[in-house]
């Protein structure tokens, strides 16, 4: 089964073959790393960039006015923060040109914590994108997810964000990617580059199928009667880890993965809450001004009668860095027991 | 009073006062920004080493081009606008470059990364100044924003022309990518930035240097920078210590030169060259114009017409008088024929609606329905 990043390396495979993918690029990102969690090795279009951020995107948004399809790699999103006025003015391109100018774009990023990556490693970025309108802003947590919205991002009109968690990157699967060897390790033999030298390799590329994916749709991962729980990216694996927990406590929680931020299935959030009349929300993004922020507003706006509890919160706390000794990273973004912990102590209150 | 437009500059004298400029408060002219010590050749000379009808047709562009400009101001001071920035100074400049562009869609034509005082290159381009007007009026009717946007926040996407956009300099990363596409493509379409002085202390700028020459992989890109030797009031020699802004390229291994904005002459024959050169050898150009500012920076700084500095279109009004090309009288007569022609169009926009406050929704997202997306059922 695929990990993230061979997931993530399989759809630009598809896509430079048959979307159109013109230039896959960012700071070594091309030969002989191919990217620094390995998401692009092996492909043909891919290429190293200078290392300056604002440059990437910049000659992103030129390819794109020009006809291209570029998926540019930002190397962490810790390092995107000074590209933040270009991505602002990608996302109103269209809008300020009066629908003149369109540009179909992939920024992709990875994000977050769970690898000790101490105070510039471990940052996220979906508080900060959902701020900036005119993207669409993806982030799976799971490989097949991963393969099926990027492909779905490589077809998009319009500038799209894609997040992809650390902390998920080398996880495998569940699933395969269809057209994925299904013998353990055999993928790996045709799309890893090997150690030491790589000058005379070549990727061996399965023959994968696509997987359609739209942007904007959740994915209900457990059904559940008591209680809603809302996540996407790192913390989902532990939601859903949680909530199997739970059940044997008599708590019957469902989990949805957003999977993307914007646009956001409020459809099947509202559904959920509307039938539990519980909801925690759960990332790991600070917690002022979080987008869990904004969904709890909506969630009063438009849930308020059918609420059973008030609508919660769990993020990463709002500090300046997150430290890394492992102490300080445990007490800076939700862990496992924090999840289950604000469940349970959700299902248990009473109106 | 409070200054109607809190987030643009305003002079901390008139911040002191509490008051804008109104438009007939006499504005002293600055200072001259301090000079430089390098003056690129001045050529400004008797000889007109261009066929006729050009001399003719670049005269005429610039004087319709400071028509335009000066009926915005115009329309800015007499409430039908909120805010004015453009091009008058630059205009002998500009019109060259607009007669040399190769106009079109898709990377065969030139890709155009414009800032705001580009508007005699687009009249040299052919455009109608109409539409100029409208943006700054902002009617529904606006051709480049819809009403969303500045005066000279031109966007034309049936000439390559990007978005013009307020932060500066932002431009000069996003060239490179039109350029390399069309290193790719083939042909003899090339990408076009412009800018101004005060811009290129900016990232963007070395962005664009480095971008545009990677060993092996040069874009054909044409760097440009207009140096009227001020940023709003900060002068040149204030903040930048490098004589010439062409000789950054140097250091990239780019053809560079600094030419004399002022003459329109030289600037079509320089430009001619430089344009050459990237159309055929697919590689960058660094150009510097030197220029005049004429109305100050924008409409925040009052507007008003300053007399110390060169003014290109009397300079080359002289010179095509006293080659008989011209004559005092049909300089004037022109002048006033366009100065006409742009009073009624402003009278026509002056009618014509503002967009409706629904269509902030439109073109949030290409291919998709303008919607409120936080909109309930219930509303
Ligand atoms: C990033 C950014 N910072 C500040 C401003 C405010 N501003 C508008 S024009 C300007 C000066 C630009 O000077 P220069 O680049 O020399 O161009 P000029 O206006 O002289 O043609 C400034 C500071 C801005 N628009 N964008
Ligand atoms: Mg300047």
């Amino acid at each position: 089964m695929a990990n993230m990043a061979q997931a993530v390396r399989l759809a630009l495979h598809y896509a430079e073959e048959h979307l159109g993918v013109t230039d896959i690029f960012g700071e070594d990102v091309g030969p002989p790393l191919g990217g620094v969690f390995t998401c692009t090795q092996g492909l043909k279009t891919t290429w190293n960039s200078p290392l300056d951020e604002r440059g990437i995107i910049g000659m992103a948004m030129g390819i794109a006015m020009a006809g291209g399809r570029p998926v540019a790699e930002i190397q962490f999103c810790d390092y995107i923060y000074n590209t933040i006025d270009l991505l602002k003015l990608a996302g109103n391109t269209l809008w300020s040109s009066n629908g003149q100018w369109n540009l179909p774009m992939v920024v992709m990023t990875p994000v977050g914590s769970g690898i000790r990556g101490s105070i510039y490693h471990s940052h996220s970025f979906d508080a900060s994108a959902t701020h900036i309108p005119g993207w669409k802003i993806v982030m799976p947590s799971t490989p097949l997810d991963a393969y099926g919205l990027l492909l779905s991002a490589c077809q998009e009109q319009n500038p799209v964000l894609f997040l992809i968690p650390k902390a998920l990157m080398r996880i495998k699967g569940e699933e395969l990617i269809p057209g994925e060897p299904s013998e353990d390790k055999a993928l790996s033999k045709l799309i890893d580059a090997p150690l030491g030298d790589r000058t005379q390799w070549k990727a061996q590329w399965p023959a994968v199928q696509p997987v359609s994916i739209p942007l904007g749709q959740a994915k209900t991962v457990r059904a559940g009667s008591q209680l809603t729980v809302v996540s996407y990216g790192r913390t989902l694996p532990m939601c859903l880890l949680a909530a199997n927990a739970l059940a044997s406590e008599g708590v019957d929680a469902e989990v949805i993965d957003l999977r993307t931020l914007w646009p956001y299935d409020w459809a099947t959030i509202k559904a959920s809450v509307a039938k539990t009349g519980r909801v925690l929300y759960v990332n790991e993004d600070t917690e002022v001004t979080n987008f869990g922020e904004h969904l709890i507003r909506r969630t009063t706006d438009e849930l308020f009668y059918k609420l059973l509890a008030p609508p919660k919160l769990l993020a990463g706390k709002f500090v300046p860095g997150i430290g890394l000794a492992d102490t300080l990273e445990a007490a800076s973004v939700p862990q496992q027991s924090d999840i289950h912990a604000a469940m349970k102590k959700l299902a248990a209150m009473e109106p | 009073m409070a200054p109607p437009f809190p987030w643009v500059y305003t002079p901390p004298a008139m911040a002191r006062e509490g008051k804008n400029p109104s438009p007939s408060s006499p504005t002293k002219p600055p200072k001259p920004s301090s000079p430089s010590k390098f003056k690129p050749k001045i050529t400004q000379s008797d000889d007109l080493p261009l066929e006729k009808d050009l001399l003719l047709r670049m005269h005429d562009v610039m004087v319709k081009a400071r028509c335009l400009e000066e009926r915005l101001i115009a329309m800015y001071k007499s409430g039908h606008g909120y805010f004015w920035i453009g091009g008058p100074g630059e205009e002998a400049f500009n019109t060259a470059l607009g007669l040399l562009i190769k106009k079109g869609e898709g990377p065969a034509y030139d890709y155009l990364h414009f800032h705001y005082r580009q508007s005699a290159t687009l009249l040299a381009m052919g455009e109608e100044p109409l539409g100029a007007i409208r943006q700054m009026k902002n009617t529904a009717t606006d051709p480049y924003s819809g009403g969303r946007n500045f005066a000279g926040h031109f966007a034309k996407k049936a000439w390559n022309v990007a978005p013009v956009s307020s932060p500066i300099e932002v431009q000069y990363s996003m060239a490179p990518g039109t350029a390399w596409v069309q290193k790719r493509f083939g042909g003899d379409g090339i990408s076009i930035v412009t800018g101004g002085d005060a811009g290129t202390a900016e990232g963007d700028f070395a962005t664009c240097l480095v971008w545009a020459s990677r060993p092996g992989k040069e874009v054909p890109l044409l760097i440009l920078v207009t140096n009227n030797r001020w940023g709003i009031s900060t002068p040149y020699t204030d903040v930048q210590g490098v004589e010439k802004i062409s000789d950054r390229g140097v250091a990239f291994g780019m053809r560079t030169k600094t030419i004399d904005g002022n003459d329109p002459i030289s600037a079509y024959l320089e430009l001619k060259e430089a344009f050459e050169y990237v159309r055929t050898e697919r590689k960058p150009y660094l150009v510097e114009a030197r220029v005049s500012r004429l109305y100050g920076h924008s409409s925040a700084s009052g507007a008003n017409f300053v007399t110390n500095e060169a003014d290109c279109i009397a300079q080359f009004e002289d010179r095509l008088i006293k080659k008989g090309l011209l004559t005092r009288q049909s300089a004037d007569a022109l002048r006033a024929k366009y100065a006409e022609e742009l009073a009624e169009l402003a009278r026509q926009a002056k009618e014509e609606p503002f967009p409706e406050g629904s269509t902030i929704w439109e073109h949030v997202f290409k291919g998709e329905p303008a919607r409120d997306p936080l909109a309930t059922e219930e509303g």
